[in-house]
C-alpha cells in the first residue's frame, strides 16, 4: 500500500547506496554533485605519441651511435662492484665472530639434523641398515593412504602412480629427498607467511612495505643470493632449504593476504559489531572466509619450492636438481630429461592432492563426504594394508630398495634419440629462422637501446612509461632508470631489457594464437593444457641442451627459453581472459551476422584487453626470470654477470649489481604495463598479483 | 539399525585382515634378502674398518674430468680405507668456502683461483685451505678451433692469420666482426683484452656455460660452421672432437699479471689438490691417499668418457678404471 | 494495512533519560580531518571542501536524542551520510569530533575492552548485505554474538534456536547462508542481532537489498518484533515510505548535516525546507498527517455534536466517520477539545493528493 510513496527514480538511486563514505578509499566513490567522469580516451590514440617518441629517439640514435653506451667489457668490474664484493668478503671473514652467523648456524644444524633424521626414515641407508627405515612399498603405501584420507580414491590411485614412478624411472632416493625439502620448506613459509599475510591483509601500510620485499625476492635472481646464503647456513640441506624458502614465501604472503584483504567489508563490521577480539575477528571471521584462496597460494608456494629444486643443486641441496645437473654437465638431454619429469610428476600430484583435499575438507564440513560406513571400511583396509606394507618394507630388502631396472635409461635413449632427429633435421632451419629473428628485429631494437647515449636511451624509456603508463609509471620508472644507471651496467641493463621485450613480443604472439584457439575450442584447451603445465613446472635446464642444439649460443637462445617458460602463463591468461567474455555479447554480435575473425578481433580480442594486458606483465617479468639462464647460453648481459659473480666470488659485487638491476628492470616493466593495465577497469582480474606462478591444471 | 552395519564392518574388515595376511605371506615369499643380514654384514663392516678414515668430503666441482677425479679418489678411499664418502657438488667458490666449516675437505683439481688463495690460504687469508700438491694432470688453456677448419686452412692456427678469416666468423651475435666464443664464467679468461690488444677484428661472446661451448663446437664440426673459442684440456669431449689449438703469442712469466695489458697465450697449469687444513692435519688414512693421489691426463680422459659418452654413473666408472689399473691404485696407497 | 505508530507515543519522551545521546558528532574523511573543525572551512559545501583540503565530509554537526523504546529512523539519499552516522554509534568508524552516549556512557571515550562490551552487550547491529558468515551454519551465525562473549557452546545454541524460532525459521538451523533466499538471510541477521538481546538495535538499511514483497514482510516482523520485545531502534533508509512506516521521529540528513527531525506527520506536513519538500512530495498525506494537521478552531455557531477523535487519528481514518457524520468531528486531546475537522477539510488533503 505503501509502496508507491517513493517513486521509481528515488528508489532506483537509493538502490545503488552502498557505503562509498565509509570506506573513501574505494574506487572512484561516487560524490553526489560530482562532474560526469570525462570520456574515456581511446587506447589507440596512446601509439601516436609513442610513435613520436620512438622516430626522435631513432633519429638521435643515428646522429650519436655508440657514443656514451657506458658498456663494460664482460669479465671487468668497476669500484662499486668491488666494494659491493667487500660485503661478501666481510661476511665470510667475520663467520666466525658474527652473531647472526652463529645463530643462524645452529639454525642451520637443527634443520639438517631434521632432514637427515627424515631421509633415514625415508629416502637413505640408516646406516647400518643398508636401507632407509621405511622402504619403498611402506611409502608409497602410506603416502597413498594418507590420499585416501585427506581426498579421494581417484588422488591416490595418482598418488601410487607417482611414488611408483619415482622408482620406476630410477630415481626413488632423489624424489623423496626433494619432497622432504619442499615439505619442510613449504611448512617453514606457511608458519613464517602466514602472520605475513595477516599483516598484508589487515593493514595497507604493511602491505606497501611487504609487497616491496616480495618483488625483489621474486625477481632477485638466485644466484645472486646463494653465496651468501652459504655463508650464512652452510653447504647442501640448509642453504637448499632456505634457498628455497625464499623463493617459495612470496606466493603465500601475497594469495593468502590478498585473500584475507577481500573478506568483505559488510562481514567484517557485521562481526565486529558483535564485539569480536582482534583474535576473534582473525581466526573466526577472516582466516576462514579467506580459506580457499589461502589454498591456492600454498598450492602455489608448493610449486614455486619445487621449481627451486635445480638451483638449490648449486649448492648440494639433495633431490631431482641433482640429476638433472648432471645431464647438463655431459650434454645429455635424456639424462635431464627424467628426472625434469619427475618433478612435473611430483607437481601435479602436490598440486591435485592440495585441492581435492581442500575440496573435499569442505565437503566433510559441510556434512557430505559420502556415505560414511563405505568410507570407514575403505580406512580400516587402508590402514591394514599400509600397516602391513611397512612391515614388510622393513624386513625385506627388495620391498625396501626399488629393484634396479632399464626403464628410466631406455626412456632417456629415445628422447635423446628424437632429440638428435631433432636437431639433426631442423637445426638449418631454425639456424635461419634465428637469424631472421636476430637480423630483423633483435639486432635493430638492440642498437637504438643500447647504442644510443644512455641519457638518450633513459629519456626515451621515460617518455614511453609516461606514454603507456601516466605520470606515476614515469616516475617510478626514473628512479628505477637512475638506480640502473648508478650500478655501472646500463649497456648489459639495455641489452637485457631488448631480449626482454623481443621475447614477451613472440610470447604474445604465441598467447594470441593459441589462447584464442583454446578459449574457442574446449577440446584444444583440454589438449594443449597438460603440456603447459609441463612447460611451467619443468626445469629449464631440461630444455637447455635441445635449445642449444638448435639454435647455438646466442641471444636468441635465451629467449627461446624465456618463451618455453613465460608463455605457458601468457596463454592461459589470454584463453582464461578470452574465455570470460560474457556469452551474451557474443551471442548479441552473432546476431549481427559477423564473421569469425570479426567476432575474434572486434568482440573477443578488446573485450578480453585487460586480460592480454596482464598477459603482457607476466610474459616481460616470466621472460626476465630467464633472464639468468640466458647467461649460460650464450646470451651475455645481465644474466652472464649474474652467473659470473656466482662463479667467481671476487666478482660476487658485480653479480650483485646485476641482480640488483634485474629487480629494477622488473619493477619497471611490471609498474608500467600494471600502470597501461589500469586504464582499463573492464577487468579486475588477479592484476594485483605481482609475478605469480599460474596455478597449473585442468580449464575451469 | 546401527548394529548390523557395525557388525558388516567388522566381518568385512575381518576379511581384510585375512587378506591382508594372506597378502603379506606372498610377498614375503617373493621379498628377496633380508635387512637384518644385511645390516649385520654392515655392522662388521664398519666395525673391521675401525673408523681411522671416517669422513670425507669430496668437492665435486661441475665439470665432468673433475668429476672422474673425484670419484676415482672417492671410491678407493671407500673401498680400500673403509671412509664415509660425501660427495659435495658445488662451483669452485663455493666448496673454498665449506673449508673453513669442515664441510668441504678436499678440492681434487683446481685451476688456479689466485683470488680464492688470498682469502683462505695460510699467511694471506684466514689459513683454512692448504695446497695440497699437483694432482698430474696437466690443464693447458687456448684457442681453439674444431678440427675440419684446421685441415682445410691450415694457417689458421697462427693468431697473424686469423684477422684474415674474421668475417667467416661472424655471427648474428658478433656485430659483424668475427665472433670469439668465450667460456663459462668460472675459468680465468683475458680472450677480451687479448683480442684488444691483438688488434683482432673479433668480438668475445660468452657461452655462458660449458654446455653451450660443446654444442657450439661439436655443431661447427658436424656441419662445418666457423666456430673459435676458449676451451682446454684435459677434457673429455677433445675424445670425441679433436679441437686445434691456435697459437698465440707465447705466454712468458708476468704477461697476464695486469688483466688489461693481457696479449700472450695461456700458460700450461700444473693443476693442484687443495685441501681444508684441518683435514690434513688429522689422521684421517685418506690424507695420504689424497696427498699421494697423481694420475695423467690420459687417465683422466678414459674416465671421463666412461662418464660422458658410455652413460656410466661416476661411480661405475670409478669401479671400472680401478680394476683396470690396480698397479696405480696400490701406488697411492703405499705408504 | 498497518498503520504507522499507531498507539504509540509519538512525541520524544524527554522526561526520560534518552537510550541515545549524539552531540555534535563529526566525521570528515581526509589526510588532516581533526584540523577542519572550528575553522570558516568546516562551513564550506562538501564539494568546495573536496576541492579545497582534499577531505570529505561525512557527518557535519550531528546532535540528536533518541528515547528508550523507540523507533528512530534516519532518512536520507545516497551519498547522505547516513550510513557513516550509524556506524559512528558503535565506533565502527571513528568519529572525528563530538561525543555518543549510550544510557548515560560516553561512547567516544570508552576503552577498547569497555567498546566490546557495549556491542556484545548493548548494541547489536543489522547491515544492508547481511554480513554472514558463509562458512557457518544458521544456528551458529545466530550464536556469533554470544560465542565471541564467551557464553558456552550448548547454551549459546540453546539460545540461538530461540531466537531463530521468534525470526521464523524454524527448520533451517543447520543449513548454509547460500541456501537461503535473500530474506531468509537477512532473518539471520536479525536473529543474530537480536540473540545478545542487546538494550538497542541498529539497522543499516537492511531491507534495500531485497525484493518489495518481502521487504514488507520484513518490515511487518520488525513491528512486530518490536511490539514483542520493545526495543531502541535505529533505523537507517532510503526509502521515505519505509521511514513513515517504521518511524515514532524521522532524521533526515543531507550532506552529513542535519535537515530536518520530527515525527512522521510533522514532516509530511511541515517540510523544513525544499529538499524535504520535494522528497515527501508524492507521500498520500490523508495516510500520514493525523487531525492535527487539518483540525481549525470552531466556526462561530458550527454543531459540536460530532463525533469525537483523539488527535493522532489518521486523516484517512477519519474520514469515514467524518462522512457518516453530519456535524464536524471533534478533535479531542485527552477531554479537552483542540479543534473540528469536517468533510470538506479532508476530502481537501485528499484531493489534493489526487492532483499531485
Amino acid at each position: 500500500m505503501t509502496e508507491g510513496v517513493a517513486g521509481p527514480g528515488l528508489r532506483a538511486r537509493g538502490f545503488v547506496e552502498s557505503q562509498k563514505l565509509a570506506n573513501p578509499d574505494s574506487p572512484r566513490p561516487v560524490e553526489p554533485g560530482a562532474a560526469p567522469p570525462p570520456p574515456e580516451r581511446k587506447t589507440l590514440s596512446r601509439w601516436i605519441p609513442a610513435l613520436g617518441v620512438i622516430v626522435a629517439w631513432v633519429v638521435v640514435w643515428y646522429l650519436t651511435d655508440g657514443k656514451d653506451t657506458l658498456s663494460l667489457p664482460g669479465v671487468a668490474r668497476t669500484a662499486l662492484h668491488d666494494d659491493l664484493t667487500e660485503i661478501n668478503n666481510d661476511l665470510l671473514a667475520g663467520r666466525d665472530t658474527n652473531p647472526v652467523m652463529l645463530f643462524t648456524g645452529a639454525l642451520a644444524d637443527a634443520l639438517r639434523s631434521l632432514v637427515e633424521m627424515m631421509q633415514g626414515i625415508f629416502s637413505k641407508p640408516n646406516l647400518p641398515r643398508p636401507v632407509p627405515e621405511i622402504g619403498w612399498l611402506g611409502v608409497t603405501a602410506c603416502s597413498t593412504y594418507v590420499a585416501l584420507v585427506v581426498a579421494n580414491w581417484r588422488i591416490a590411485l595418482l598418488v601410487l602412480a607417482s611414488f611408483l614412478s619415482f622408482g620406476v624411472l630410477g630415481f626413488w632416493e632423489q624424489s623423496l629427498d626433494l619432497l622432504i625439502i619442499t615439505g619442510i620448506s613449504v611448512v617453514i613459509a606457511v608458519v613464517v607467511g602466514m602472520p605475513l599475510a595477516v599483516l598484508v591483509g589487515t593493514s595497507a601500510r604493511a602491505n606497501r612495505a611487504i609487497t616491496v620485499v616480495l618483488d625483489v625476492m621474486q625477481t632477485m635472481p638466485t644466484f645472486v643470493y646463494l653465496l651468501p646464503v652459504v655463508l650464512f647456513f652452510g653447504i647442501g640441506i640448509p642453504s637448499a632449504v632456505v634457498a628455497t624458502l625464499i623463493y617459495a614465501l612470496p606466493p603465500i604472503v601475497r594469495i593468502a593476504g590478498f585473500g584475507i584483504r577481500e573478506v568483505p567489508t559488510t562481514t567484517i563490521e557485521a562481526t565486529d559489531s558483535a564485539g569480536q577480539t582482534y583474535w576473534q575477528r582473525l581466526l573466526k571471521v577472516q582466516i576462514p572466509m579467506a580459506r580457499k584462496t589461502i589454498i591456492v597460494g600454498l598450492n602455489q608456494t608448493i610449486l614455486a619450492a619445487l621449481s627451486m629444486a635445480t638451483l638449490a643443486s648449486f649448492v648440494d641441496g639433495p633431490g631431482l636438481g641433482k640429476p638433472v645437473l648432471a645431464g647438463l654437465r655431459i650434454n645429455d638431454v635424456g639424462t635431464a630429461f627424467v628426472p625434469g619429469a619427475l618433478i612435473v610428476v611430483m607437481a601435479v600430484m602436490l598440486d591435485r592432492t592440495t585441492t581435492a583435499a581442500s575440496e573435499r575438507a569442505e565437503k566433510v564440513a559441510r556434512g557430505g563426504g559420502g556415505d560414511p560406513r563405505t568410507r570407514r571400511i575403505l580406512l580400516i583396509g587402508g590402514a591394514v594394508v599400509t600397516i602391513v606394507a611397512v612391515y614388510v618394507s622393513r624386513t625385506y630388502v627388495d620391498l625396501a630398495r626399488f629393484p634396479e631396472n632399464t626403464l628410466g635409461s631406455r626412456i632417456a635413449d629415445v628422447v635423446n634419440d628424437v632429440m638428435d632427429w631433432i636437431t639433426g633435421t631442423f637445426s638449418g632451419a631454425t639456424g635461419a629462422f634465428k637469424d631472421a629473428i636476430t637480423n630483423g628485429l633483435l639486432n635493430p631494437m638492440e642498437s637504438v637501446l643500447a647504442e644510443s647515449p644512455w641519457y638518450v636511451s633513459g629519456l626515451g624509456i621515460a617518455a614511453l612509461a609516461l606514454v603507456f603508463g601516466g605520470l606515476r609509471a614515469m616516475i617510478t620508472t626514473i628512479i628505477c632508470l637512475a638506480g640502473i644507471w648508478y650500478f655501472d651496467l646500463w649497456h648489459d641493463a639495455m641489452i637485457t631489457l631488448n631480449m626482454a621485450l623481443v621475447g614477451t613480443v613472440l610470447v604474445m604472439i604465441l598467447a594470441l594464437v593459441f589462447g584464442v584457439w583454446m578459449a574457442r575450442d574446449r577440446r584444444v584447451d583440454l589438449g594443449i593444457r597438460p603440456l603447459l603445465d609441463a612447460g611451467q613446472t619443468i626445469p629449464p635446464f631440461v630444455y637447455l641442451i635441445p635449445v642449444l642444439a638448435l639454435f647455438g649460443p646466442s641471444r636468441f637462445t635465451a629467449i627461446v627459453a624465456g618463451i618455453v617458460y613465460a608463455a605457458p602463463a601468457a596463454i592461459k591468461l589470454v584463453a582464461d581472459g578470452v574465455k570470460a567474455v560474457s556469452p551474451t555479447t557474443i551471442e548479441a554480435g552473432r546476431s549481427t551476422g559477423q564473421t569469425t575473425w570479426q567476432e575474434i578481433t572486434k568482440v573477443q580480442l578488446p573485450m578480453a584487453k585487460g586480460s592480454l594486458v596482464l598477459a603482457t606483465n607476466q610474459g616481460l617479468l616470466y621472460v626476465l626470470a630467464m633472464v639468468v639462464i640466458g647467461g649460460l647460453v650464450g646470451a651475455g648481459a645481465l644474466g652472464y654477470d649474474v652467473v659470473y659473480g656466482f662463479s667467481r666470488s671476487e666478482a660476487w659485487g658485480k653479480g650483485l649489481a646485476a641482480g640488483i638491476t634485474i629487480v629494477l628492470l622488473g619493477v619497471m616493466l611490471d609498474r608500467i604495463t600494471r600502470a597501461a593495465a589500469d586504464k582499463r577497469r573492464d577487468d579486475p582480474g588477479p592484476r594485483r598479483a605481482f609475478f605469480v606462478r599460474l596455478p597449473i591444471g585442468p580449464p575451469k | 539399525m546401527r548394529q548390523p552395519a557395525m557388525s558388516t564392518a567388522r566381518s568385512r574388515g575381518a576379511r581384510l585382515g585375512v587378506l591382508a595376511a594372506v597378502a603379506t605371506l606372498a610377498l614375503s615369499a617373493c621379498g628377496g634378502g633380508s635387512i637384518a643380514k644385511e645390516t649385520e654384514a654392515n655392522e662388521k663392516k664398519a666395525a673391521a674398518a675401525g673408523g681411522e678414515c671416517g669422513d670425507l668430503n669430496m668437492a665435486v666441482n661441475p665439470w665432468v674430468g673433475y668429476e672422474a677425479s673425484a670419484y676415482v679418489v672417492g671410491t678407493v678411499a671407500q673401498d680400500q680405507l673403509g671412509c664415509t664418502v660425501n660427495y659435495k657438488e658445488l662451483k669452485e667458490d663455493v666448496a673454498w668456502q665449506g673449508f673453513g666449516t669442515g664441510e668441504v675437505d678436499v678440492v681434487i683439481e683446481d685451476w688456479g683461483h689466485p683470488d680464492l688463495e688470498k682469502k683462505f690460504f695460510e699467511g694471506k687469508g684466514d689459513g683454512t685451505a692448504m695446497d695440497f700438491g699437483p694432482q698430474g694432470n696437466i690443464g693447458i688453456i687456448g684457442w681453439f678451433v674444431p678440427p675440419w677448419l684446421a685441415e682445410e686452412h691450415p694457417d689458421i692456427l697462427e693468431w697473424e692469420n686469423l684477422n684474415k678469416y674474421a668475417k667467416e666468423f661472424a655471427t648474428s651475435e658478433s656485430g659483424g666482426q668475427g665472433q670469439f666464443l668465450g667460456a663459462d664464467p668460472s675459468y680465468v679468461q683475458f680472450d677480451e683484452a687479448i683480442v684488444s690488444n691483438l688488434d683482432l677484428d673479433f668480438k668475445v661472446v660468452f657461452s655462458g656455460s660449458e654446455a653451450a661451448t660443446i654444442e657450439a663446437f661439436r655443431k661447427a664440426e658436424e656441419n662445418k660452421e666457423w666456430v673459435i673459442g676458449y676451451w682446454y684440456e684435459p677434457q673429455y669431449f677433445n675424445a670425441e672432437v679433436a679441437m686445434q689449438r691456435v697459437a698465440l703469442p707465447p705466454y712468458e712469466t708476468g704477461c697476464q699479471d695486469d688483466p688489461q695489458t693481457v696479449a700472450c697465450d695461456y700458460p700450461q697449469t700444473e693443476l693442484k689438490k687443495i685441501v681444508g687444513t684441518d683435514w690434513a692435519e688429522s689422521d684421517s688414512t685418506a690424507v695420504d691417499l689424497v696427498q699421494n693421489f697423481t694420475w695423467t691426463n690420459d687417465d683422466q680422459n678414459v674416465v671421463a668418457a666412461y662418464i660422458s659418452s658410455d652413460g656410466m654413473s661416476p661411480e661405475e666408472a670409478a669401479a671400472k678404471w680401478i680394476e683396470d689399473n690396480p698397479d696405480k691404485v696400490e701406488a697411492w696407497l703405499a705408504q | 494495512m498497518t498503520i504507522t505508530s499507531e498507539g504509540q507515543e509519538t512525541s520524544t519522551a524527554e522526561s526520560a533519560e534518552p537510550a541515545l545521546s549524539v552531540r555534535n558528532l563529526w566525521k570528515i574523511f581526509g589526510p588532516r580531518a581533526d584540523k577542519v573543525i572550528g575553522t570558516p572551512d568546516a562551513e564550506l559545501s562538501r564539494a568546495d571542501l573536496k576541492t579545497k583540503t582534499g577531505n570529505v565530509v561525512g557527518v557535519k554537526d550531528v546532535s540528536f536524542d533518541v528515547a528508550p523504546g523507540e523507533v528512530f529512523v534516519v532518512m536520507g539519499l545516497s551519498g547522505s551520510g547516513k550510513s557513516t552516522l550509524v556506524r559512528l554509534l558503535t565506533r565502527l568508524i571513528e568519529p572525528t569530533a563530538g561525543t555518543i552516549c549510550l544510557n548515560g556512557m560516553d561512547v567516544t571515550s570508552a576503552s577498547e575492552k569497555q567498546l566490546r562490551d557495549v556491542r556484545r552487550k548493548q548494541v547489536s547491529m543489522v547491515f544492508q548485505h547481511f554480513g554472514l558468515l558463509p562458512h557457518r551454519q544458521v544456528i551458529d551465525n545466530v550464536a556469533y554474538g554470544l560465542e565471541v562473549r564467551g557464553v558456552p557452546k550448548k547454551e549459546r545454541r540453546e539460545k540461538a534456536a530461540e531466537i531463530v524460532d521468534l525470526v521464523g525459521l524454524t527448520g533451517y538451523e543447520k543449513s548454509y547462508p547460500d541456501q537461503l533466499s535473500g530474506g531468509m538471510q537477512q532473518r539471520v541477521g536479525l536473529a543474530r542481532a537480536l540473540a545478545g538481546d542487546p538494550e538497542m538495535l541498529l539497522f543499516d538499511e537492511p531491507f534495500s537489498a531485497l525484493d518489495p514483497l518481502i521487504r514488507r514482510d520484513m518490515q511487518n516482523e520488525v513491528i512486530r518484533l518490536h511490539s514483542e520485545l520493545g526495543k531502541t531502534m535505529v533505523f537507517i533508509t532510503h526509502d521515505l515510505s519505509e521511514a513513515l512506516k517504521l518511524g515514532d521521529r524521522i532524521m533526515i540528513l543531507r550532506d552529513g548535516a542535519i535537515v530536518q527531525i520530527g515525527t512522521p506527520d510533522e514532516v509530511v506536513a511541515r517540510p523544513a525546507d525544499d529538499y524535504v519538500k520535494d522528497f515527501v512530495s508524492e507521500v498520500p498525506k490523508s495516510h500520514v498527517l493525523t487531525l492535527k494537521w487539518v483540525m481549525r478552531d470552531p466556526r462561530p455557531g458550527e454543531s459540536l455534536e460530532g463525533p469525537a477523535l483523539p488527535v493522532t487519528t489518521i486523516v484517512r481514518q477519519a474520514a469515514r466517520a467524518a462522512i457518516a457524520s453530519d456535524h464536524p468531528i471533534r478533535v479531542m486531546d485527552g477531554d479537552k477539545l483542540l479543534g473540528v475537522v469536517d468533510e470538506d477539510d479532508i476530502m481537501r488533503v485528499v484531493v489534493a493528493e489526487v492532483e499531485s
